[in-house]
């Protein structure tokens, strides 16, 4: 068996190098991707029967939730890779996951409040489905704060990861909250398994915006993952090199 | 597929949701650009401070260097 591929993952020198390359155009697809999905879930798509136009929302609304989930799974996953192999690019991942699933958690809390209101007339009510994606928000706040508990580097990355894995109890819970529980919230419209119960005019926008989505949220959690990789490898010579090569390029254009 | 709405003043307002829809559309996007605008600031700020550690300590190496 060739293992090459995996200590090569674990390089953050090589993780740094592809990214420089690939990031350009998977920054352009995100944008193509979400904005041609915004102009088309807002303008273009016909309005639902009963909710009107402030369905419209679900197109940010949606996305936002699914990657916030996804994205825990994936902050686990790393602390997980880092507590069994060790390794440093997996726990650097795992630090980047943090801020971008707290900022989309909050942002899928809050396009709910504003969906929530004209639908159920409340912002806010303590249903099943939106406590739980409150407590994956505590979660994230959990992770976010343990980088920063401990003065040694190697226990803050521990204790982080075991947090993540933990709250992977929740996801199931979120996931499965509005079939278990009696609740205002509208069952999934999207599943794996079956058809979606919507329009294809509506459903198609909302599969270009979940797409965007997901290729915002890798351009991102590469951007912040190579922050991380240069604070702690600063020390190495290929750092030294990168800011070598860059000072010379400017004094060049001088 | 066509536009839904007569007019801007017509998209604007929703049919009466356009607070709702556009504090969601706005809000979205200042996550979305925080989040892209954020790491890339600390990007430059990190490497701003690594070229100074090696500035001085290039300039330590020469100015002990000249005291042998």
């Amino acid at each position: 068996m060739n293992w090459v591929w995996f200590y090569r993952l674990g390089s953050p020198l090589w993780f740094y190098q592809t990214t420089t390359r690939w990031l350009p155009w998977l920054s352009l697809l995100a944008f193509m991707l979400l904005a041609t999905g915004l102009v088309w879930g807002l303008g273009f798509a016909p309005q639902d029967a009963k909710q009107g136009n402030s369905f419209r929302i679900i197109y940010m609304h949606v996305p936002a939730s699914f990657l916030a989930l996804v994205g825990y799974f994936l902050m686990a996953a790393a602390g997980a890779i880092g507590l069994i192999w060790k390794m440093k690019l997996s726990y650097m991942v795992m630090k980047a996951a943090a801020p971008i699933g707290a900022a989309l958690t909050f942002l899928a809390l809050f396009t709910g409040a504003v969906w929530g209101k004209p639908t159920w007339g409340s912002y806010w009510v303590w249903d099943a489905r939106i406590t739980s994606m409150l407590i994956l928000l505590f979660l994230y706040f959990g992770v976010l704060a343990l980088q920063y508990a401990f003065h040694n580097e190697e226990a803050s990355n521990k204790a982080s990861a075991v947090l993540a894995l933990v709250g992977t109890v929740n996801i199931p819970i979120i996931y499965k909250s509005v079939d278990w529980w009696y609740t205002l919230h509208q069952p999934s419209t999207i599943k794996l398994t079956s058809a979606p119960s919507m329009h294809p005019d509506m459903f198609q926008p909302l599969l270009v915006m979940i797409l965007g989505f997901y290729c915002f949220y890798v351009v991102a959690l590469c951007l912040f993952t190579r922050v991380e990789i240069l604070r702690r490898e600063r020390k190495t010579t290929w750092v030294g090199d990168l800011i070598g090569s860059s000072n010379n390029a400017v004094e060049g254009e001088k | 597929m066509k536009f839904q709405f007569q007019s801007i003043g017509h998209l604007l307002d929703m049919g009466g949701h356009g607070f709702y829809v556009w504090s969601a559309v706005i809000v979205t996007l200042i996550v979305i650009i925080g989040l892209i605008v954020r790491p890339l600031l600390q990007h430059r700020v990190v490497l701003n401070q690594i070229a100074q550690e090696l500035a001085r300590e290039k300039l330590r190496k020469k100015t002990t260097g000249e005291g042998n």
